[in-house]
């Protein structure tokens, strides 16, 4: 668990970070969101004391980071520094075995370490394992540089506008691994965005900064349908409102006995997905499947019910 | 015409225009001793037709054969052939002149010669650059190059040349000079990166530190050479007679340790300049990257900053130590040693032959360092710059 007590960063008069208070479960990961300036760098980079708070503090797992020498919580913590950081000198395998290094791991650890996060941000080992930084592109940089900071498989990872420079399909796939990599681990994530769409689908819970200061700090689900100020609805688009919060609940929650004609959902779809076939085929509803099997229908009144209900 | 024209090599060209010249300027001196000035003779006159003939030929040939643009291998057979007529016409005549003239007379190239020689050597580096060798290729080639050199002059082909005999009547001083400018030149390169990069790596972390250090340094290089020579003087014979031990150790006011120290003290510069330099060029998201990941500051200066800055520090190395080869020749003034002692004497005695005995091993050696270090810098360049 991180507790962030009454955290503030000033920078001459302006606080960049204003007496931010939250706490972060083990296990979860929490999206930080907020436009450029907003204090979400600083805030990140506090946790791992790349930069020293001017007032309050931060205790991970009841342990205040003050009472830790900074290079060695820095090598528990992974960090995917905005932009890349990747060292131009070294091999893509020297700067994912970074950590490891550091660590002091073996020589055959570290490469199997190496080649199992490459093949996992589908870049083939055989062909990236010795490339330097400069021959890859602007995407794969970004994915090496995750890899890097995920390498020693660190509890707790810090993760600063990590999928910036991908394309939106690469992006996809990319927070879908994240997720997959984090359920599987447990590891607890803090990550950078101001795609609020990022948050809100990668998120357990959202932060939402806005001029230094932490403006609401909630559920996905809760951050749509309950937005704490003006700044959070703008954020979050009151025109889409309904279809992000539609994006969050699959069909498996709407299944209705009975029948329908037309392609058949799979229930682990979203309602948004649902609706966009109803939209699409010009039916009022469409059988659902569970592992292939049709159990049921959805129809538009239901998903129309539900984007209603939280109003 | 056009498509001949096409077909010439531009330096080829102005080369061949030069090297005519040059043909035409007197190729060798005679002069009835060492002291006085000599006649200088064309290099068809140099000997009989059985020895001008086929020189001035080879280098005529080798000239027209550097004019061919698109076949390198040809401009660059043709400066060895140029090189190879040069040489063939040198040890060739210097005897038969040395016959014709007095017990005393000297023979020695002249300016026609030298600039010959100057041309053809250029001629060689411009097609052996169109060649593109690598590093490792470029240091084999420049072994090459004086492995002939040593070769031709152990051969004793040119022993009747009058630097070689001014060499031969000093070949236990040449040979004991030559080390001391080898002491005088890599000793203060040493003792310079020593203070230098510790000084540098300190500079960096710290920029009061810097802003002191930097423009003492940048003064101390702007003091004319000569100045600084005869600066160390007082300095140096003031601590050797005061401060007890020091004369022991060869402190004094002339000798090796003020040139040594003058030298040093031009090092400096270039030393840390460019430790700073090279420290400063990391890229700032690769240094927070280390600083994020748990690096310690050596961890991050040895790993990172170092490896990063390493090809800007040698270029710094680079400067200084071609820098005091060609300073150390002013050692010979103030007694410090190295080639610069035949220089002097060589001028007190207007005695050019020695001047040469001096100059030219120091030009060779200033070369040749520069040539190497080039080599390891770009060896140290070979990472692929950031493009993003
Ligand atoms: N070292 C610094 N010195 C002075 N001001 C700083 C410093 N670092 C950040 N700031 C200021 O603090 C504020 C917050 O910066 P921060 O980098 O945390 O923003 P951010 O939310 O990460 O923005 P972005 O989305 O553009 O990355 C900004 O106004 C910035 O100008
Ligand atoms: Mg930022």
């Amino acid at each position: 668990m991180i507790e962030i007590d009454q955290i503030t960063k000033t920078y001459g008069t302006v606080n960049a970070v204003d007496a931010v208070s939250m706490t972060v479960e083990t296990g979860s990961i929490t999206v930080i969101v907020g436009t450029s300036g907003s204090g979400k760098t600083t805030l990140l980079r506090m946790i791992n004391r790349l930069e020293e708070p001017t007032s309050g503090e931060v205790r991970i797992n009841g342990t205040s980071t003050s009472t830790v020498k900074p290079h060695l919580l820095r090598r528990r913590i992974g960090y995917a520094i905005q932009g890349h950081g990747l060292f131009p000198h070294h091999t893509v395998a020297r700067n994912i075995g970074a950590v490891p290094e550091l660590l002091k791991w073996s020589r055959d650890e570290i490469n199997a370490r190496v080649d199992e996060l490459l093949a996992l941000f589908s870049m083939d080992p055989a062909e990236f394992r010795d490339r330097f930084p400069a021959e890859l592109s602007g995407g794969q940089q970004q994915r090496v540089g995750v890899a890097r900071a995920l390498a020693s498989r660190p509890d707790l990872l810090l993760m600063d506008e990590p999928f910036g420079a991908l394309d939106p399909i690469i992006r996809t796939r990319a927070q879908e691994d994240l997720r997959h990599i984090q359920r599987k681990l447990g590891s607890t994530i803090m990550l950078v965005t101001h795609d609020m769409e990022e948050a809100i689908s990668l998120g357990d819970r959202v932060a939402v900064m806005d001029g230094g200061k932490l403006v609401q700090y909630a559920p996905p689900a809760e951050i749509i349908s309950r937005p704490a100020t003006d700044f959070v609805a703008n954020m979050v688009g009151d025109v889409e409102r309904p279809l992000r919060l539609l994006s969050l609940i699959s069909v498996a929650e709407i299944i209705e006995p009975g029948e329908a004609d037309g392609e058949a959902l799979p229930e682990t779809a979203s309602l948004r997905d649902a609706l966009s076939a109803c939209l699409w085929t010009g039916c009022d509803a469409l059988p659902a499947t569970r592992g292939g099997t049709v159990v049921g229908r959805v129809t538009l009144k239901a998903i129309r019910a539900r984007a209603g209900a939280h109003e | 015409m056009m498509g001949i024209r096409t077909h010439l090599s531009p330096p080829g060209l102005l080369f061949a225009i030069l090297g005519l010249a040059a043909l035409l300027a007197p190729f060798m001196t005679l002069a009835a001793n060492r002291i006085v000035a000599g006649d200088g003779i064309v290099a068809w006159r140099v000997a009989g037709p059985a020895i001008t003939v086929p020189g001035v030929a080879a280098v005529m040939i080798g000239l027209a054969m550097g004019l061919v643009a698109t076949w390198t291998r040809l401009r660059l057979l043709g400066a060895v052939f140029g090189l190879a007529g040069l040489l063939w016409l040198l040890s060739r005549s210097a005897p038969i002149l040395l016959t014709q003239a007095g017990e005393y007379a000297r023979v020695s190239p002249a300016a026609g010669f030298w600039c010959l020689l100057v041309i053809f050597m250029l001629l060689m580096a411009d097609a052996l650059a169109a060649l593109k060798p690598g590093p490792f290729m470029r240091a084999v080639l420049l072994f090459a190059v004086l492995a002939a050199l040593v070769l031709v002059l152990h051969s004793g082909l040119l022993s009747d040349l009058s630097v070689l005999q001014e060499f031969s009547s000093r070949r236990d001083a040449f040979f004991t000079e030559f080390q001391r400018h080898l002491g005088l030149a890599f000793g203060s390169l040493a003792a310079a990166a020593l203070i230098g990069f510790p000084l540098g790596i300190l500079c960096h972390h710290r920029a009061g530190l810097q802003g002191a250090t930097l423009p003492v340094l940048s003064f101390l290089q702007t003091i004319p050479s000569l100045a600084m020579f005869g600066l160390m003087i007082p300095i140096l014979g003031w601590v050797g007679n005061t401060v007890p031990g020091a004369q022991a150790i060869g402190i004094a006011g002339i000798g090796f340790a003020p040139a040594f120290l003058a030298l040093l003290l031009y090092s400096l510069l270039p030393v840390v300049g460019n430790t700073v330099a090279g420290l400063a060029a990391t890229p700032p998201a690769a240094l927070e990257a280390a600083r994020g990941m748990g690096m310690t500051p050596r961890q991050r200066l040895l790993r990172v900053e170092l490896p990063l800055g390493l090809p800007i520090i040698l270029t710094g190395l680079r400067i200084v130590l071609v820098q005091n080869i060609g300073l150390a020749v002013i050692a010979g003034l103030i007694g410090g040693g190295g080639f610069g002692t035949f220089v002097f004497q060589g001028l007190n005695q207007t005695a050019t032959d020695l001047i040469l005995l001096g100059a030219l091993p120091t030009v060779v050696l200033a070369l040749t360092a520069a040539i190497l270090m080039d080599t390891l810098v770009e060896l140290t360049r070979r990472i692929p710059e950031e493009t993003a």
